[in-house]
């Protein structure tokens, strides 16, 4: 029998970026906060410590800082005559788990999403006529860039991101990224040292005729004190980043950002190892009443709360749509519904591995987001009109690591084991540099997420289902970028030049990205969205559902600097809009 | 009680289900007004104890390596697999967590899948191991009337690059295919290569001396724009060997 609480203001589910984004301006709003986080707290000293972070095996292998299958697994298929089964074990995109979310072990990339993503269909129709665009299942977003634009820029400067504006105020910038939508400012610090790898790609990229430049990195190049007023440490390029909780504070998460200010407020609680169930509604079906969670002893509460945000990893949230009646869920049969619907990731196939001789590349020298970039074959930069595919890629060599079991590469035809590959790995080591195209991901009719019929977590929930496989358009698209990492690999000089493409079949198995997209998400339609330009439910007006679940499309970017933007446009729209008149913000 | 000791029970009780048999013990964080902070509630990792098996039988570990050491032979660049305790790290993990699966999802019903779904056999990776050597010395019996530590390199060279080629196939449960248990076995000898010495293997930081690699270091700002320039210092552990 689930213990009755007393009211709150707001209730959160999850205490990840989002959620702590949103806690910190609606508790300096005055409302009452409390996130309910499935993990455990979490902080710099305890937790990432800098005496034994540098642990490869336990955080980058056995994945210590991430959120167990057997607390909850998913099931996965390429497509809908396939009988999903579970993932045991996480493999190609790997959940956060505890206070922090998945912003604990990010890499760091802040980027923007070009103009023309928020309003693809839209664009891309007007550019290139509908039937270019026919067999995909675009949508706009029903927000704008220039709508967005001052929430960028408060997550950049919450994060202190370090980059270099390439577009500020619409005047072109030399040495940033030319192609982003126009910035009100510049980066609060200045990029990070590019590492020899990246001088080399920068070289080589401007002789092309391209235009390479910093990516925008929350692995911060100096000291920063961000508006909160807390300061955060320089990055020292340890090299244990992705997948690792940051020793130093110079990455920006929720701890190293806003945790210090939220925790010591009166009008916040945050309750960890305490998993939510199910969201409860008033018996019409369009207002939430309270969450039901379970504590780490099995006890059950109901906590009523006037709003209710779902601020989980995206695909957490959809589930909890889902598991709770929120909504229509999206059947791909007949294209109704939208629960589940629009589910992207990324398109990570094209690469390039590079092997010189006589080089010190020092890849353990590194930071998540230490690279350089190239966007001249992102999104709708460059003239689709004479190829067969949309969208595009992000081009970046850098260095992250060189943390030796996950990186330890060898010539084509070298033998995986034995005297041969062992002579090989002591001589590459050094030698090595690889080029990754981060590709979009686009919508198709068949891509989607629902509840699996057959597989339970160990409350007895239905596990989330995810049907997907890369759409022929993406593959297209990859197969493109595979020819410039090539064009770009061999005017780099290397001893050999190694390309990869991305291949029909999404492999559960080996990692890609944890850059899942969609299935709740934002738009002017209720038909085609399941939240509406504020996020907020269509169905359930005091619901909100904050996260890369409300990606109509991913873009060939790392998704985490629109996921703060999005957070804090939510933000402005409860405080400034709901609260003075609380009910649909958008009539249906 | 520590909060790191709080997780672990989490995580145990999660792992065996019976939750309700926890009611009773501390309630759940209720964290407000503060910044949650105690003394040593930092869970560092404990060097394995280095002397003898704590899984394997004897003959596993004989077995084990055997394998391990044509996997990374010894040669004029280093100590081998053996000498690099990858057979003991391998022991001690199967012995710990990773062994028993304890963050896998593991209820059935255990299907056949595709590839793309990864593992779905019921077998944990210690079941896994047990299960493989026995039918690897299985094979060696019946091809060459020894057990395979008892082989010439050669010949174990020749049934390993059977098992990772799929030209031989062990007798085998169903849900365990000779190459994803050849794999296992060549990602683990891998990983015991190249990970701290504190988990058993690479001993004398053997795997990071012959790439390269300085180890538990975390500046390297002064290093950074010295492009194309050898780094100065050797490894270091996280428990500062050199």
């Amino acid at each position: 029998m689930a213990k009755l609480l007393p009211r709150k203001d707001v209730v959160i589910m999850g205490l990840g970026w989002t959620g702590a984004i949103l806690a910190q301006e609606l508790t300096e709003a005055g409302l009452n906060v409390v996130a309910i986080e499935r993990g455990p707290w979490r902080d710099t000293a305890t937790d990432f410590n800098i005496g034994y972070m540098q642990d490869e095996l336990r955080y980058a292998v056995r994945k210590d800082l991430f959120l167990s299958p057997v607390l909850e697994a998913m099931t996965m298929r390429n497509s809908a005559d396939q009988a999903a089964l579970p993932m045991r074990d996480y493999g190609s995109f790997l959940p956060g788990y505890g206070v922090g979310g998945a912003g604990v072990h990010w890499n760091g990339f802040v980027w923007r999403f070009f103009p023309s993503d928020f309003q693809l269909k839209t664009h891309l129709t007007q550019r290139y006529g509908a039937r270019r665009v026919s067999e995909l299942q675009l949508e706009d977003w029903g927000v704008t860039y220039d709508e967005l634009e001052h929430c960028f820029d408060q997550f950049e400067y919450l994060t202190g991101t370090s980059g270099k504006a390439g577009n500020l105020k619409g005047q072109t910038v030399e040495g940033g990224n030319v192609f982003e939508g126009p910035r009100a400012r510049d980066y609060p610090t200045p990029p990070l040292k590019m590492p020899y790898s990246s001088t080399l790609f920068m070289e080589t990229a401007r002789n092309l005729g391209l235009h390479p430049f910093p990516a925008p990195a929350a692995n911060l190049s100096q000291p920063y004190v961000n508006p909160l007023g807390i300061a955060m440490g320089q990055c020292t390029y340890c090299g244990f980043c992705e997948r690792f909780g940051c020793g130093n504070y110079s990455k920006a998460s929720a701890q190293t950002t806003i945790l210090p200010v939220l925790m010591k407020k009166k009008n916040f609680e945050a309750r960890t190892e305490c998993e939510v169930l199910k969201i409860n509604l008033h018996p019409d079906g369009k207002t939430a009443k309270s969450v039901t969670y379970v504590d780490r002893a099995g006890q059950e509460y109901e906590q009523p709360g006037d709003i209710v945000l779902l601020c989980g990893y995206g695909l957490m949230n959809v589930r909890m749509m889902l598991l709770s009646g929120i909504g229509k869920g999206y059947d791909p049969a007949s294209g109704e519904g939208t629960v589940g619907r629009n589910y992207c990731y990324q398109t990570e196939g094209a690469s390039a591995r590079l092997i010189f001789e006589g080089k010190h590349f020092n890849p353990f020298i590194g930071a998540g987001a230490l690279s350089a970039t190239i966007d001249d074959f992102q999104g709708d930069a460059f003239d689709h009109s004479k190829l067969n595919f949309v969208g595009g890629a992000g081009i970046s060599c850098g260095s992250s690591n060189g943390r030796p079991i996950g990186y330890h590469p060898t010539p084509q035809g070298t033998p995986r084991w034995g005297a041969k590959w062992k002579k090989a790995v002591a001589e590459t080591y050094q030698n090595s540099l690889g080029i990754g195209a981060q590709g979009s991901s686009y919508p198709v009719r068949g891509n989607y997420l629902d509840l699996d019929p057959t597989y339970k977590d160990r409350f007895g929930r239905p596990l989330l289902r995810i049907t997907f496989d890369f759409p022929d358009n993406d593959l297209r698209m990859s197969d493109y970028m595979s020819d410039q990492l090539a064009k770009i690999g061999r005017a780099m000089n290397p001893k050999e030049l190694t390309v990869g493409h991305s291949r029909r079949g999404w492999n559960s198995v080996p990692y890609q990205t944890t850059h899942n997209t969609g299935g709740a998400t934002m738009g002017a339609n209720p038909k085609t969205s399941a939240v509406n330009r504020y996020l907020q439910s269509w169905d359930v007006s005091n619901l909100f559902v904050i996260g890369a679940s409300a990606f109509q499309q991913n873009a060939g970017k790392n998704p985490t600097g629109t996921v703060g933007a999005l957070a804090y446009w939510a933000a402005e729209a409860i405080r400034d809009r709901y609260l003075k008149n609380p009910g649909a913000l958008v009539p249906a | 009680m520590s909060r790191g000791h709080n997780r672990r029970h989490f995580l145990a009780s999660a792992s065996a289900l019976p939750i309700l048999a926890f009611a009773g013990h501390a309630q759940a964080a209720s964290i407000s007004g503060r910044l949650p902070w105690e003394a040593f509630a930092g869970e560092p990792p404990r060097p394995v104890n280095p002397a003898g098996w704590f899984y394997f039988t004897p003959q596993e570990a004989l077995t084990m390596e055997a394998i391990v050491d044509r996997l990374i032979p010894p040669d004029s660049l280093s100590v081998g697999g053996k000498g690099a305790g990858c057979a003991v790290f391998i022991d001690r993990q199967l012995a710990g967590s990773f062994g028993k699966s304890t963050r896998l999802y593991m209820k059935g019903p255990f299907a056949k899948g595709l590839p793309t779904q990864g593992y779905q056999g019921a077998l944990t990776p210690a079941g896994r191991y047990r299960e493989g050597l026995r039918a690897l010395d299985d094979y060696a019996h019946s091809r060459h009337g020894k057990n395979f530590a008892q082989l010439s390199p050669e010949q174990q060279d020749e049934i390993l690059e059977g098992l990772e080629s799929g030209k031989i196939e062990l007798k085998l449960v169903s849900g365990l295919s000779t190459r994803s248990f050849f794999e296992l076995m060549l990602g683990n000898t891998m990983e015991g290569f190249f990970a701290d010495p504190l988990y058993g293997g690479n001993k004398g930081l053997v795997g990071w001396k012959l790439v390269g690699f300085p180890g538990a270091r975390y500046d390297y700002r002064d290093h950074v724009d010295k492009h194309n320039v050898p780094y100065p210092r050797g490894p270091v552990s996280i428990y500062g060997e050199t």
